[in-house]
Protein backbone atom coordinates (compact mmCIF):
# COMPACT_ATOMS: atom_id res chain seq x y z
CA UNK A 1 0.00 0.00 0.00
CA UNK A 2 1.15 3.30 -1.12
CA UNK A 3 1.94 5.78 1.81
CA UNK A 4 -0.05 8.66 2.60
CA UNK A 5 1.45 11.63 0.73
CA UNK A 6 1.76 13.72 3.81
CA UNK A 7 3.48 11.00 6.05
CA UNK A 8 6.30 12.12 6.84
CA UNK A 9 6.39 15.60 4.81
CA UNK A 10 7.39 17.43 7.97
CA UNK A 11 9.02 17.62 10.89
CA UNK A 12 9.30 19.33 14.42
CA UNK A 13 12.39 20.80 14.11
CA UNK A 14 12.80 23.26 17.29
CA UNK A 15 11.78 23.41 20.66
CA UNK A 16 11.21 26.00 23.16
CA UNK A 17 10.42 25.41 26.54
CA UNK A 18 10.30 28.62 29.05
CA UNK A 19 11.04 27.79 33.02
CA UNK A 20 7.99 26.39 34.10
CA UNK A 21 5.91 26.40 37.57
CA UNK A 22 5.68 29.53 39.69
CA UNK A 23 7.35 31.58 37.71
CA UNK A 24 5.84 35.51 37.99
CA UNK A 25 8.64 37.41 35.80
CA UNK A 26 6.14 37.55 32.58
CA UNK A 27 2.58 37.60 31.74
CA UNK A 28 1.49 34.94 29.10
CA UNK A 29 2.15 36.72 26.13
CA UNK A 30 5.75 37.26 27.77
CA UNK A 31 6.08 33.68 27.82
CA UNK A 32 4.87 33.21 24.27
CA UNK A 33 7.57 35.26 22.65
CA UNK A 34 10.02 33.47 24.74
CA UNK A 35 8.79 30.27 23.87
CA UNK A 36 8.73 30.79 20.26
CA UNK A 37 12.61 32.47 20.76
CA UNK A 38 13.70 29.62 22.49
CA UNK A 39 12.16 27.42 19.92
CA UNK A 40 13.81 29.09 17.10
CA UNK A 41 16.97 28.94 18.69
CA UNK A 42 16.86 25.61 19.23
CA UNK A 43 16.43 24.85 15.73
CA UNK A 44 19.01 27.37 14.63
CA UNK A 45 16.23 29.51 12.50
CA UNK A 46 16.14 33.72 13.19
CA UNK A 47 12.52 35.42 13.35
CA UNK A 48 12.25 36.29 9.86
CA UNK A 49 12.93 32.30 9.16
CA UNK A 50 8.92 32.03 10.52
CA UNK A 51 6.05 32.62 8.23
CA UNK A 52 3.38 30.96 10.10
CA UNK A 53 2.17 31.57 13.51
CA UNK A 54 -0.57 29.11 15.67
CA UNK A 55 -1.03 29.62 18.68
CA UNK A 56 -3.37 28.40 22.04
CA UNK A 57 -4.09 30.87 24.28
CA UNK A 58 -4.41 29.95 27.81
CA UNK A 59 -6.99 31.22 30.43
CA UNK A 60 -4.79 33.97 31.08
CA UNK A 61 -4.78 35.10 27.34
CA UNK A 62 -8.36 36.49 28.40
CA UNK A 63 -11.00 37.10 25.65
CA UNK A 64 -7.46 37.12 23.22
CA UNK A 65 -9.57 35.89 20.33
CA UNK A 66 -6.81 37.28 17.94
CA UNK A 67 -4.43 35.86 19.97
CA UNK A 68 -1.95 35.00 17.08
CA UNK A 69 -1.98 38.19 15.49
CA UNK A 70 -0.78 40.05 19.24
CA UNK A 71 1.55 37.52 19.71
CA UNK A 72 3.04 38.42 16.26
CA UNK A 73 3.29 42.25 17.31
CA UNK A 74 4.76 41.13 20.55
CA UNK A 75 7.81 39.82 19.17
CA UNK A 76 7.92 41.73 15.74
CA UNK A 77 6.88 39.37 13.22
CA UNK A 78 6.48 40.58 9.58
CA UNK A 79 5.21 38.63 6.57
CA UNK A 80 3.55 35.87 7.82
CA UNK A 81 1.39 33.83 5.36
CA UNK A 82 -0.55 31.71 7.60
CA UNK A 83 -1.70 32.74 11.57
CA UNK A 84 -4.60 31.80 13.61
CA UNK A 85 -5.80 31.26 16.94
CA UNK A 86 -7.05 27.64 17.82
CA UNK A 87 -8.50 26.27 20.92
CA UNK A 88 -9.51 22.70 21.58
CA UNK A 89 -8.58 22.97 25.22
CA UNK A 90 -5.95 20.01 25.33
CA UNK A 91 -6.42 18.81 22.11
CA UNK A 92 -5.24 22.06 20.68
CA UNK A 93 -1.40 21.12 20.42
CA UNK A 94 -1.48 17.69 18.51
CA UNK A 95 -4.60 19.69 16.22
CA UNK A 96 -1.75 22.94 15.37
CA UNK A 97 0.98 20.82 14.48
CA UNK A 98 -1.53 18.90 12.36
CA UNK A 99 -2.93 22.30 10.41
CA UNK A 100 0.77 23.14 10.28
CA UNK A 101 1.90 20.07 8.02
CA UNK A 102 -1.46 20.18 5.58
CA UNK A 103 -0.24 24.32 5.46
CA UNK A 104 3.28 23.20 4.54
CA UNK A 105 2.21 20.70 2.29
CA UNK A 106 -0.44 23.12 0.72
CA UNK A 107 2.60 25.79 0.54
CA UNK A 108 0.89 27.95 2.27
CA UNK A 109 3.87 28.57 4.74
CA UNK A 110 7.28 26.83 5.09
CA UNK A 111 7.94 27.19 8.61
CA UNK A 112 5.42 27.50 11.23
CA UNK A 113 5.41 27.95 14.77
CA UNK A 114 3.10 26.29 17.15
CA UNK A 115 2.53 27.86 20.54
CA UNK A 116 0.94 27.68 24.30
CA UNK A 117 1.26 29.85 27.24
CA UNK A 118 -0.48 30.60 30.57
CA UNK A 119 0.39 32.07 33.55
CA UNK A 120 -2.38 31.19 36.01
CA UNK A 121 -0.18 31.08 39.09
CA UNK A 122 0.26 34.57 40.96
CA UNK A 123 2.97 35.57 43.19
CA UNK A 124 2.10 34.96 46.71
CA UNK A 125 -0.06 37.56 49.01
CA UNK A 126 1.68 39.72 51.04
CA UNK A 127 1.28 38.46 54.80
CA UNK A 128 -2.12 38.64 55.91
CA UNK A 129 -3.82 38.87 52.67
CA UNK A 130 -5.43 35.31 50.89
CA UNK A 131 -5.18 34.56 47.87
CA UNK A 132 -5.64 31.50 45.60
CA UNK A 133 -5.26 30.72 41.95
CA UNK A 134 -8.66 29.31 41.73
CA UNK A 135 -9.42 32.77 41.24
CA UNK A 136 -7.85 32.95 37.73
CA UNK A 137 -10.22 30.26 36.63
CA UNK A 138 -13.37 31.53 37.80
CA UNK A 139 -14.77 28.81 39.40
CA UNK A 140 -18.20 29.92 40.48
CA UNK A 141 -20.51 30.78 37.80
CA UNK A 142 -24.05 29.44 36.42
CA UNK A 143 -26.98 28.09 38.27
CA UNK A 144 -24.85 25.21 39.54
CA UNK A 145 -22.52 27.73 41.66
CA UNK A 146 -25.79 27.64 44.09
CA UNK A 147 -24.79 23.78 44.54
CA UNK A 148 -21.14 24.65 45.29
CA UNK A 149 -20.59 22.40 41.69
CA UNK A 150 -17.22 24.24 40.86
CA UNK A 151 -14.82 23.75 38.31
CA UNK A 152 -13.24 21.03 36.23
CA UNK A 153 -12.35 18.71 38.69
CA UNK A 154 -15.98 17.79 39.85
CA UNK A 155 -16.75 17.45 35.99
CA UNK A 156 -14.32 14.96 36.05
CA UNK A 157 -14.95 13.02 39.07
CA UNK A 158 -18.50 13.01 37.99
CA UNK A 159 -17.47 11.03 34.84
CA UNK A 160 -14.65 9.08 36.94
CA UNK A 161 -17.00 7.68 39.08
CA UNK A 162 -18.75 6.17 36.13
CA UNK A 163 -16.03 4.36 35.04
CA UNK A 164 -15.12 3.11 38.72
CA UNK A 165 -19.10 1.92 38.85
CA UNK A 166 -18.88 0.73 35.50
CA UNK A 167 -15.75 -1.60 35.28
CA UNK A 168 -14.21 -1.96 38.79
CA UNK A 169 -11.60 0.93 38.32
CA UNK A 170 -10.17 1.56 41.90
CA UNK A 171 -8.50 4.41 44.00
CA UNK A 172 -5.23 1.89 44.01
CA UNK A 173 -5.85 1.98 39.95
CA UNK A 174 -5.93 5.63 39.89
CA UNK A 175 -2.85 6.33 42.39
CA UNK A 176 -0.63 4.04 40.71
CA UNK A 177 -0.69 6.00 37.36
CA UNK A 178 -0.01 8.99 39.95
CA UNK A 179 3.20 6.69 41.54
CA UNK A 180 4.21 5.69 38.08
CA UNK A 181 4.59 9.36 36.24
CA UNK A 182 6.31 10.45 39.62
CA UNK A 183 8.79 8.16 39.45
CA UNK A 184 9.36 9.19 35.60
CA UNK A 185 9.29 13.26 36.45
CA UNK A 186 11.43 12.18 39.64
CA UNK A 187 14.37 11.58 36.50
CA UNK A 188 13.19 14.46 34.55
CA UNK A 189 15.18 17.75 35.73
CA UNK A 190 12.90 20.07 34.41
CA UNK A 191 9.88 18.65 36.45
CA UNK A 192 8.01 20.29 39.01
CA UNK A 193 8.20 17.59 41.09
CA UNK A 194 11.59 16.16 40.46
CA UNK A 195 12.85 16.03 43.74
CA UNK A 196 9.87 14.57 45.31
CA UNK A 197 9.09 11.19 45.32
CA UNK A 198 5.28 9.12 45.77
CA UNK A 199 4.46 6.25 47.28
CA UNK A 200 1.25 4.80 46.40
CA UNK A 201 0.74 5.26 50.31
CA UNK A 202 1.77 8.94 50.48
CA UNK A 203 -1.05 9.33 47.28
CA UNK A 204 -3.81 7.61 49.53
CA UNK A 205 -2.71 10.06 52.44
CA UNK A 206 -2.31 13.48 49.89
CA UNK A 207 -6.04 15.81 50.76
CA UNK A 208 -9.08 14.99 48.31
CA UNK A 209 -9.97 17.65 45.85
CA UNK A 210 -12.81 16.43 44.50
CA UNK A 211 -13.46 12.66 45.49
CA UNK A 212 -12.84 10.48 44.04
CA UNK A 213 -9.58 12.79 42.96
CA UNK A 214 -6.56 13.07 45.60
CA UNK A 215 -4.52 16.14 45.44
CA UNK A 216 -2.10 13.65 43.09
CA UNK A 217 -4.79 12.62 40.64
CA UNK A 218 -4.94 16.08 39.24
CA UNK A 219 -2.72 17.85 36.95
CA UNK A 220 -0.24 20.98 38.19
CA UNK A 221 -0.87 24.10 37.54
CA UNK A 222 2.16 26.00 35.90
CA UNK A 223 2.80 29.37 34.47
CA UNK A 224 5.02 29.27 31.53
CA UNK A 225 5.42 28.92 27.49
CA UNK A 226 5.69 26.10 25.04
CA UNK A 227 6.68 26.48 21.29
CA UNK A 228 7.52 24.38 18.15
CA UNK A 229 8.89 24.68 14.99
CA UNK A 230 7.23 22.45 12.45
CA UNK A 231 8.90 22.72 8.90
CA UNK A 232 9.03 20.46 5.72
CA UNK A 233 11.12 17.04 5.99
CA UNK A 234 13.96 18.35 3.67
CA UNK A 235 14.47 21.84 5.49
CA UNK A 236 13.97 20.01 9.10
CA UNK A 237 16.84 17.42 7.75
CA UNK A 238 19.24 20.44 6.98
CA UNK A 239 18.88 21.97 10.82
CA UNK A 240 20.92 21.37 13.68
CA UNK A 241 18.70 18.89 15.85
CA UNK A 242 17.25 15.50 14.70
CA UNK A 243 13.92 16.03 13.15
CA UNK A 244 11.14 14.77 14.93
CA UNK A 245 9.00 13.38 11.85
CA UNK A 246 5.40 13.94 11.57
CA UNK A 247 4.28 10.13 10.69
CA UNK A 248 0.49 10.14 11.31
CA UNK A 249 -1.89 12.22 12.40
CA UNK A 250 -6.08 12.22 13.14
CA UNK A 251 -8.64 13.66 15.23
CA UNK A 252 -11.58 12.37 17.50
CA UNK A 253 -14.57 14.36 18.92
CA UNK A 254 -17.33 12.28 20.20
CA UNK A 255 -19.61 14.62 21.59
CA UNK A 256 -22.46 13.75 23.82
CA UNK A 257 -22.33 12.93 27.70
CA UNK A 258 -18.68 11.63 28.44
CA UNK A 259 -20.50 9.83 31.53
CA UNK A 260 -22.30 7.93 28.50
CA UNK A 261 -19.61 6.74 26.19
CA UNK A 262 -16.55 7.09 29.25
CA UNK A 263 -14.40 7.10 26.01
CA UNK A 264 -11.86 9.85 24.61
CA UNK A 265 -11.89 10.30 20.88
CA UNK A 266 -8.90 8.47 20.34
CA UNK A 267 -11.50 5.68 19.89
CA UNK A 268 -12.18 7.62 16.30
CA UNK A 269 -8.80 8.64 15.68
CA UNK A 270 -6.37 6.27 16.23
CA UNK A 271 -6.93 4.24 13.39
CA UNK A 272 -6.89 6.64 10.33
CA UNK A 273 -3.36 8.26 12.71
CA UNK A 274 -1.82 4.42 12.94
CA UNK A 275 -2.79 4.04 9.13
CA UNK A 276 -1.61 7.33 7.92
CA UNK A 277 1.75 6.33 9.49
CA UNK A 278 2.19 2.99 8.68
CA UNK A 279 2.79 1.85 11.74
CA UNK A 280 0.46 -0.67 14.33
CA UNK A 281 0.59 0.00 18.12
CA UNK A 282 3.05 -2.81 18.80
CA UNK A 283 5.59 0.01 16.85
CA UNK A 284 5.63 2.18 19.07
CA UNK A 285 8.29 2.83 21.82
CA UNK A 286 7.37 5.81 23.64
CA UNK A 287 4.18 6.59 24.83
CA UNK A 288 2.66 10.68 25.98
CA UNK A 289 -0.71 10.91 26.82
CA UNK A 290 -2.35 14.48 27.51
CA UNK A 291 -3.02 13.32 31.54
CA UNK A 292 -5.14 16.30 33.05
CA UNK A 293 -6.15 13.60 35.12
CA UNK A 294 -4.85 9.91 36.38
CA UNK A 295 -8.34 8.66 35.36
CA UNK A 296 -7.91 10.28 31.86
CA UNK A 297 -4.83 8.21 31.31
CA UNK A 298 -6.67 5.07 32.43
CA UNK A 299 -9.62 5.82 29.63
CA UNK A 300 -6.74 6.60 27.02
CA UNK A 301 -4.60 3.95 27.55
CA UNK A 302 -7.86 1.76 26.99
CA UNK A 303 -9.00 3.78 23.84
CA UNK A 304 -6.10 3.50 21.90
CA UNK A 305 -6.05 -0.78 22.80
CA UNK A 306 -3.47 -0.96 25.15
CA UNK A 307 -5.80 -3.00 26.60
CA UNK A 308 -9.48 -3.78 26.52
CA UNK A 309 -11.85 -1.20 27.38
CA UNK A 310 -12.12 -1.15 30.94
CA UNK A 311 -9.21 -2.63 31.81
CA UNK A 312 -6.88 0.61 32.06
CA UNK A 313 -7.19 0.04 35.88
CA UNK A 314 -6.09 -3.49 36.11
CA UNK A 315 -3.18 -2.53 33.24
CA UNK A 316 -1.53 -0.19 34.84
CA UNK A 317 -1.79 -2.07 38.49
CA UNK A 318 0.64 -4.31 36.66
CA UNK A 319 3.55 -1.43 37.26
CA UNK A 320 3.98 -1.35 33.39
CA UNK A 321 4.28 2.49 32.63
CA UNK A 322 7.09 3.84 35.13
CA UNK A 323 10.74 3.17 34.36
CA UNK A 324 11.52 -0.58 33.32
CA UNK A 325 8.15 -1.23 32.50
CA UNK A 326 7.54 -2.66 29.29
CA UNK A 327 5.72 0.35 28.23
CA UNK A 328 7.04 4.05 28.79
CA UNK A 329 4.07 6.41 29.15
CA UNK A 330 4.43 10.25 29.88
CA UNK A 331 8.30 9.77 31.00
CA UNK A 332 9.01 13.06 32.05
CA UNK A 333 6.32 12.75 34.21
CA UNK A 334 3.56 14.29 32.47
CA UNK A 335 1.20 17.02 33.54
CA UNK A 336 0.43 15.53 36.99
CA UNK A 337 4.53 15.81 37.76
CA UNK A 338 6.21 17.34 35.14
CA UNK A 339 4.37 20.96 34.09
CA UNK A 340 1.09 21.74 32.74
CA UNK A 341 1.11 23.35 29.48
CA UNK A 342 -2.20 21.87 28.03
CA UNK A 343 -1.28 19.83 25.34
CA UNK A 344 2.47 21.03 24.44
CA UNK A 345 3.43 19.20 27.78
CA UNK A 346 3.06 15.18 25.96
CA UNK A 347 4.13 16.78 22.73
CA UNK A 348 7.22 18.51 24.21
CA UNK A 349 8.42 15.53 25.95
CA UNK A 350 7.96 13.08 22.70
CA UNK A 351 10.60 15.47 20.69
CA UNK A 352 12.94 15.00 24.19
CA UNK A 353 12.76 11.10 23.78
CA UNK A 354 13.27 10.73 20.00
CA UNK A 355 16.01 12.85 19.54
CA UNK A 356 17.78 11.12 22.41
CA UNK A 357 17.59 14.07 24.37
CA UNK A 358 16.21 12.78 27.83
CA UNK A 359 19.11 11.72 29.51
CA UNK A 360 17.95 9.48 33.23
CA UNK A 361 14.44 9.36 31.81
CA UNK A 362 15.50 8.09 27.97
CA UNK A 363 13.84 4.94 27.07
CA UNK A 364 16.31 2.72 25.12
CA UNK A 365 14.34 2.54 21.89
CA UNK A 366 12.96 5.58 20.66
CA UNK A 367 11.72 5.07 16.85
CA UNK A 368 8.29 6.07 16.98
CA UNK A 369 6.35 8.35 19.88
CA UNK A 370 2.65 8.39 20.33
CA UNK A 371 1.34 11.37 21.48
CA UNK A 372 -2.09 12.13 22.42
CA UNK A 373 -4.18 15.54 23.50
CA UNK A 374 -7.79 15.86 24.89
CA UNK A 375 -9.83 19.10 25.86
CA UNK A 376 -12.79 19.46 27.81
CA UNK A 377 -14.26 16.48 29.61
CA UNK A 378 -13.13 14.08 27.18
CA UNK A 379 -14.56 16.26 25.02
CA UNK A 380 -11.82 16.74 22.01
CA UNK A 381 -9.09 14.69 20.85
CA UNK A 382 -6.12 14.37 18.59
CA UNK A 383 -3.48 11.85 17.55
CA UNK A 384 -0.44 12.18 16.59
CA UNK A 385 2.43 9.46 15.58
CA UNK A 386 5.90 10.79 15.45
CA UNK A 387 9.12 9.04 14.44
CA UNK A 388 13.07 9.56 13.84
CA UNK A 389 12.70 8.04 10.23
CA UNK A 390 10.69 9.12 8.04
CA UNK A 391 11.50 6.45 5.09
CA UNK B 1 -15.72 35.50 62.35
CA UNK B 2 -17.02 37.11 58.96
CA UNK B 3 -19.81 35.10 57.37
CA UNK B 4 -20.06 34.82 53.64
CA UNK B 5 -23.65 33.76 52.17
CA UNK B 6 -23.69 31.30 49.30
CA UNK B 7 -23.64 32.49 45.66
CA UNK B 8 -27.16 32.02 44.17
CA UNK B 9 -27.84 30.57 40.95
CA UNK B 10 -26.61 33.01 38.59
CA UNK B 11 -30.32 32.51 36.52
CA UNK B 12 -30.65 33.01 32.43
CA UNK B 13 -33.85 33.45 30.46
CA UNK B 14 -33.31 29.77 29.49
CA UNK B 15 -33.47 28.30 33.32
CA UNK B 16 -36.00 31.00 34.62
CA UNK B 17 -38.90 28.26 34.10
CA UNK B 18 -36.91 25.55 36.04
CA UNK B 19 -36.78 28.18 39.12
CA UNK B 20 -40.13 29.75 39.12
CA UNK B 21 -41.53 25.76 39.04
CA UNK B 22 -39.17 24.98 41.92
CA UNK B 23 -40.42 28.38 44.18
CA UNK B 24 -43.77 26.63 43.78
CA UNK B 25 -42.18 23.23 44.85
CA UNK B 26 -43.00 21.77 41.47
CA UNK B 27 -40.13 20.07 39.26
CA UNK B 28 -39.78 20.45 35.87
CA UNK B 29 -37.93 19.71 32.60
CA UNK B 30 -37.55 21.01 29.26
CA UNK B 31 -39.45 18.32 26.89
CA UNK B 32 -38.75 18.44 23.10
CA UNK B 33 -42.33 19.22 20.88
CA UNK B 34 -40.41 17.23 17.80
CA UNK B 35 -39.51 14.26 19.53
CA UNK B 36 -40.29 13.68 23.07
CA UNK B 37 -36.81 13.62 24.48
CA UNK B 38 -35.94 15.34 27.87
CA UNK B 39 -33.72 17.54 28.55
CA UNK B 40 -31.66 19.49 31.28
CA UNK B 41 -30.14 22.09 31.43
CA UNK B 42 -32.13 24.34 29.71
CA UNK B 43 -31.54 24.49 25.63
CA UNK B 44 -33.46 26.25 22.87
CA UNK B 45 -33.21 23.24 20.66
CA UNK B 46 -32.99 20.00 20.69
CA UNK B 47 -29.20 17.91 20.30
CA UNK B 48 -31.51 15.13 18.77
CA UNK B 49 -34.39 16.51 15.86
CA UNK B 50 -33.18 20.66 16.33
CA UNK B 51 -36.66 21.43 17.01
CA UNK B 52 -36.72 24.61 18.49
CA UNK B 53 -39.99 24.04 20.32
CA UNK B 54 -40.10 22.46 23.78
CA UNK B 55 -42.51 22.45 26.97
CA UNK B 56 -41.73 22.70 30.19
CA UNK B 57 -43.10 19.67 32.11
CA UNK B 58 -43.75 18.88 35.37
CA UNK B 59 -41.51 15.29 36.33
CA UNK B 60 -41.77 12.95 39.09
CA UNK B 61 -39.12 14.16 40.70
CA UNK B 62 -37.98 10.08 41.44
CA UNK B 63 -34.94 8.67 40.42
CA UNK B 64 -31.39 7.26 40.74
CA UNK B 65 -28.03 8.49 41.79
CA UNK B 66 -26.37 8.63 38.15
CA UNK B 67 -22.90 9.67 39.32
CA UNK B 68 -21.24 11.44 42.47
CA UNK B 69 -18.35 13.98 43.55
CA UNK B 70 -17.59 14.81 46.81
CA UNK B 71 -16.51 18.24 47.00
CA UNK B 72 -13.49 19.10 49.81
CA UNK B 73 -11.35 21.26 48.15
CA UNK B 74 -13.11 25.06 49.75
CA UNK B 75 -13.60 26.61 46.43
CA UNK B 76 -15.71 28.92 47.74
CA UNK B 77 -15.80 30.51 51.70
CA UNK B 78 -19.31 30.13 52.29
CA UNK B 79 -19.05 26.09 51.44
CA UNK B 80 -16.25 26.21 54.31
CA UNK B 81 -18.53 24.60 57.05
CA UNK B 82 -19.89 21.83 54.44
CA UNK B 83 -16.75 20.03 53.29
CA UNK B 84 -16.92 17.45 51.83
CA UNK B 85 -20.30 17.77 51.02
CA UNK B 86 -21.83 15.40 47.70
CA UNK B 87 -22.40 16.86 44.48
CA UNK B 88 -24.82 14.31 42.30
CA UNK B 89 -26.03 14.07 39.36
CA UNK B 90 -29.60 12.46 39.48
CA UNK B 91 -30.98 10.21 36.34
CA UNK B 92 -34.99 11.14 36.86
CA UNK B 93 -37.39 8.03 36.11
CA UNK B 94 -38.23 10.04 32.52
CA UNK B 95 -34.49 10.01 31.70
CA UNK B 96 -33.04 13.41 32.07
CA UNK B 97 -30.44 14.06 34.11
CA UNK B 98 -30.06 16.97 36.78
CA UNK B 99 -27.25 18.13 38.79
CA UNK B 100 -28.00 18.29 42.33
CA UNK B 101 -27.07 18.33 45.46
CA UNK B 102 -28.19 14.89 47.72
CA UNK B 103 -29.40 15.94 51.39
CA UNK B 104 -29.90 13.79 54.35
CA UNK B 105 -27.11 11.07 53.36
CA UNK B 106 -23.95 10.85 54.78
CA UNK B 107 -21.24 10.91 52.09
CA UNK B 108 -20.05 7.19 52.04
CA UNK B 109 -23.03 5.67 52.06
CA UNK B 110 -23.86 7.46 48.40
CA UNK B 111 -23.95 4.85 45.51
CA UNK B 112 -24.69 4.99 42.38
CA UNK B 113 -28.15 3.91 41.08
CA UNK B 114 -29.29 4.78 45.17
CA UNK B 115 -33.03 5.96 44.71
CA UNK B 116 -33.57 9.22 45.56
CA UNK B 117 -36.50 12.15 45.11
CA UNK B 118 -37.34 15.47 45.22
CA UNK B 119 -37.03 17.91 47.86
CA UNK B 120 -36.99 21.44 47.77
CA UNK B 121 -34.96 24.01 50.27
CA UNK B 122 -35.93 27.61 50.18
CA UNK B 123 -32.74 29.50 50.45
CA UNK B 124 -33.96 33.08 49.95
CA UNK B 125 -38.01 34.07 49.97
CA UNK B 126 -37.11 34.15 45.97
CA UNK B 127 -34.86 31.21 45.11
CA UNK B 128 -35.87 27.55 45.92
CA UNK B 129 -33.24 25.23 45.22
CA UNK B 130 -34.58 21.53 44.24
CA UNK B 131 -32.44 19.11 45.58
CA UNK B 132 -32.33 15.51 46.28
CA UNK B 133 -32.41 12.55 49.64
CA UNK B 134 -32.36 9.02 49.47
CA UNK B 135 -35.99 7.31 49.39
CA UNK B 136 -37.08 5.11 51.21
Amino acid sequence: MPHHALRGSAAIAGLGITPQGKVYDRNAIGFAVDAVKLALDDAGLAREDLDGLLVNPGLTWGDMGMGSFQLQQAMGLRNLRLSATMNLGGATACAMIQHAVQAIAAGLATTVACVFSDAPLKPPAPRGEKTSSAGAYGFARGWEQAYGYFGVNAMYALVARRHMARYGTTQDHLGLVAVAQRRWANRNPRAQMHDAPLTLDEYHRSRWIVEPFHLFDCCLVSNGGLAVIVTSAERARNLRPPPVYVLGMAQGHLGGDPSDTLASGAVLAKEPAFRMAGVTLADVDVVELYDCYTFTVIVTLEDYGFCAKGEGGPFVAEQVTGPDGKLAVNTGGGQLASFYMWGMTPVSEAVVQLRGDGGERQVPKHDVALVSGNGGVLSTHSTLVLGRDAA
Amino acid sequence: MTTVAKPLPQISAEMAPWFDAARRHELVAQRCAGCGTWRFPARDLCSRCLSRDFAWERVSGRGTVFSFAVMHQVYHPAFAAEVPYPVVVVELDEGARMLSNLVDCPVDQLRIGMPVEVVFDDVTPDVTLPKFRPRR
